[in-house]
């Protein structure tokens, strides 16, 4: 434990052009502090993998980028989170128009219990997005097209979306997540509920979407950062340990638990 | 022996057929030899071989003796009474039990060979009785203790008994109810060869009075049930006006708007609603709403009597509230809380995500919820007793006074009557008719739960 005591994040935490700045994020549950003084950048149009054993807090990290914590009680988050330079966690930031900004997958698949097209228009029509049913329907086929769904479902669109494989299902949930058009999408393990084909789908989704969208995707596997990120940041026991481009970070990591951890030593 | 001897007898039978069952299988595992299953299911099976065969006799015995001890009185009676009617036959049978019991009152010497033939045959029975069942207690035991042997296989064997065992308990529930049924059906058939079943289901005039003489005034009793059905419907509309939305609503607020200290201290309150004996909710709508709702009324010109369906059927929405807002909170709940996640991650706020998200999937629960609602309004009596009334109204007026089905089954049956006359009999009819309905709403319910299964799982 001692190694990290007064930690310093090993290096390059910062981004120049950065999309997302966190600053000293501290992150309670009730009296239990689950993140220390955490800053990280997350660039425009860049993937960034957080990765880390259990309980290492990176999906409460992530969590707090788009105050999805909010909707647990006791959670408590302290520090500065900037969207484009706006405190998000500003009393004045109003969340709805936030988490149409910062979009959401989740680790299992949570197609609502509607139809395959009403699960694509659900975020446009909260939203008001569109203002005519041809509209809504060019939102909904340019959707499950840029989330590789299209060609699967076009014939049942009005079927429920929970008829479909678990792969297909996490793909409705992007093509959901991309349906209201955010800038940044937060991916919570959503590949470890699949098999290694809807895996290879989803990982070859997210290089396509990195061209429009910033994302910040927590992953348990170790391959799955290598392939798809960026740049990897390396939580343990809520503190951020190192932060540097992906292949730098698996051949020559600079602090010794994250060698110990992408060598399989713990985690 | 008495009963209760006789069982603290076969208990302690069962006891020692366990312990002797138990111990000769550990005796031949002491041996070296491989049981097939454990001592414990050795001693088992022993205790069950012991006590189920005489209880199933004592079952059985109890169930006939009394008809096989009437059949045999039958021969000892004079031949006057023999050659009469059956109703005279049951009676001297009567006179005898209690004679023999020293009970009887009156003395009669015609009667005095049979009397001493029952108390003959109740000392010989008594003893047959007794004998036969420590017998076959002692035989199972007997039996089951010399079968026990290293390759017994005793486990298999409690297993099928269990099962046996749990298959009649199931089955007592079942055959109950069937035999409910075929008690109602007999009676409404006896009603409906009195009473046309057109005139009893259309019919639109309820006055179910029966001459004691043929020469009394208003002999002439009328069995047309519309205008007590019309008054279920609309107390249970009522009723359901009221319960359902308040219930959902607060269903809806204790699961996903309140904090768990409010939650913990609401939901048991609201839980205490359903625990109020109904009786109390009919004094409190007969004396309290029904009044209040009179005043209302006459001040705005209306002419309101004095018991309402509408004073019945708010105070038993109230009473249902807890019934709807319960259950709908537990299917409320059992709401994946990834759909909520879900929907929150799209921005949307909280009231979209339960309107569109969370009571779409819970709805096949609030339905059944609603479904068992309605079937409780429609059962419930003491409320419409005590606030709406008796009286036989055609209308759909709330503020009249109306009857229900469960009303009049209860009028119809209370205070002496004659178990053939056509007004008792109605009771069965209306009972009848209120199962029916209840089944097709049941039947109904799970339709609509299904269909909602298919499309949302």
């Amino acid at each position: 434990m001692s190694i990290i005591e007064n930690h310093q994040t090993h290096g390059a935490p910062f981004s120049d052009s950065p999309k997302l700045t966190a600053r000293n994020v501290g992150v309670y549950y009730g009296d239990k502090q689950a993140i220390f003084d955490v800053s990280l950048d997350i660039g425009a149009n860049e993937v960034i993998a957080l990765i880390g054993p259990s309980g290492c807090g990176k999906s409460t990290f992530l969590r707090c980028l788009n105050r999805m914590n909010d909707t647990i009680d006791i959670c408590r988050v302290t520090g500065d989170i900037e969207l484009d330079k706006e405190n998000i966690y500003d009393p004045k930031m109003d969340v709805v128009p936030l988490r149409a900004r910062v979009g959401m997958v989740f680790q299992k698949p949570n197609p609502f219990p509607k139809s395959i097209y009403d699960n694509i228009a659900y975020g446009p029509r909260i939203h008001g997005l569109a203002h005519s049913r041809v509209e809504l329907d060019e939102i909904v086929e340019k959707s499950l097209q840029r989330a590789g769904l299209w060609s699967e479902v076009k014939d049942r669109l009005h079927a429920p979306g929970t008829g479909l494989s678990g792969g297909q299902q996490q793909r409705l949930c992007i093509a959901r997540t991309i349906a209201v058009d955010p800038e940044v999408i937060l991916m919570d393990e959503p590949c470890s509920a699949l098999d290694p084909i809807a895996t290879a789908k989803i990982e070859e989704l997210i290089d396509e979407l990195r061209e429009n969208y910033t994302i910040a995707i927590v992953t348990h596997s170790m391959q799955q950062a290598a392939r798809v990120s960026q740049r990897t940041a390396y939580f343990h026991l809520g503190q951020l340990i190192e932060v540097n481009p992906t292949d730098q970070v698996f051949t020559t990591p600079e602090h010794a638990l994250t060698e110990a951890y992408i060598t399989g030593r713990f985690g | 022996m008495n009963y209760s001897s006789l069982i603290i007898v076969l208990l302690i039978l069962l006891g020692g057929g366990y312990l002797l069952g138990r111990n000769k299988a550990r005796a031949i595992a002491n041996q070296g030899m491989t049981l097939h299953s454990l001592p414990t299911h050795y001693g088992a099976l022993v205790a069950l071989w012991t006590g189920l065969p005489p209880l199933l006799l004592l079952i059985i015995w109890s169930l006939f003796e009394q008809q096989v001890v009437d059949h045999l009185l039958v021969a000892q009676l004079p031949q006057q009474i023999q050659a009469g009617s059956s109703a005279d036959i049951q009676l001297a049978i009567s006179k005898v039990h209690n004679l023999a019991s020293g009970t009887g009152l009156s003395a009669s010497p015609e009667l005095q060979p049979a009397v001493k033939h029952l108390q003959a045959l109740e000392s010989r029975t008594s003893m047959l009785h007794t004998g036969l069942i420590l017998a076959l207690a002692l035989l199972g035991l007997a039996v089951t203790w010399r079968r026990v042997q290293n390759t017994l296989r005793a486990r298999s064997e409690v297993e099928r008994m269990v099962r046996y065992m749990l298959f009649a308990s199931s089955g007592i529930a079942v055959l109950t109810t069937l035999g409910i049924l075929a008690s109602v059906l007999y009676e409404a058939w006896m009603f409906f060869g009195k009473v046309s079943i057109i005139e009893f289901l259309f019919g639109t005039s309820w006055s179910p009075q029966i001459a004691l003489r043929a020469d009394q005034s208003g002999s002439s009793g009328s069995f047309g049930a519309v205008p007590l059905f019309v008054g279920t419907l609309l107390i249970s509309m009522i009723a359901m006006f009221i319960a359902v939305p308040v219930g959902l609503m607060s269903a809806i607020y204790l699961s996903e708007y309140a904090t768990s200290r409010i939650r913990s201290f609401a939901k048991p309150a609201l839980e205490i609603l359903a625990g109020i004996p109904t009786v109390v909710y009919g004094f409190f709508a007969a004396l309290t709403v029904a009044p209040v709702i009179r005043g209302i009324g006459e001040s705005w010109g209306l002419d309101v009597s004095s018991e309402s369906a509408l004073a019945a059927g708010l105070v038993m929405g109230i009473m249902i509230i807890p019934f709807v807002s319960s259950l709908s909170d537990d299917v409320i709940n059992a709401v994946p809380q990834s759909l909520r996640d879900g929907s929150y991650g799209l921005g949307a706020t909280r009231s979209e995500t339960v309107r569109q998200v969370v009571i779409p999937a819970a709805l096949p629960g609030i339905v059944g919820a609603v479904m068992l609602a309605v079937s409780r309004a429609i059962g419930e009596t003491m409320i419409v007793a005590m606030a709406a009334g008796l009286a036989a109204n055609l209308t759909f007026n709330p503020l009249d006074s109306v009857t229900t089905v469960t009303v009049q089954i209860v009028t119809l049956l209370v205070g002496d009557q004659e178990f053939d006359s056509p007004k008792t009999l109605a009771a069965f009819a209306l009972g009848l008719v209120l199962f029916l309905v209840t089944l097709v709403l049941n039947f109904v319910a799970l339709k609509i739960v299904q269909k909602y299964r298919e499309q949302y799982d």
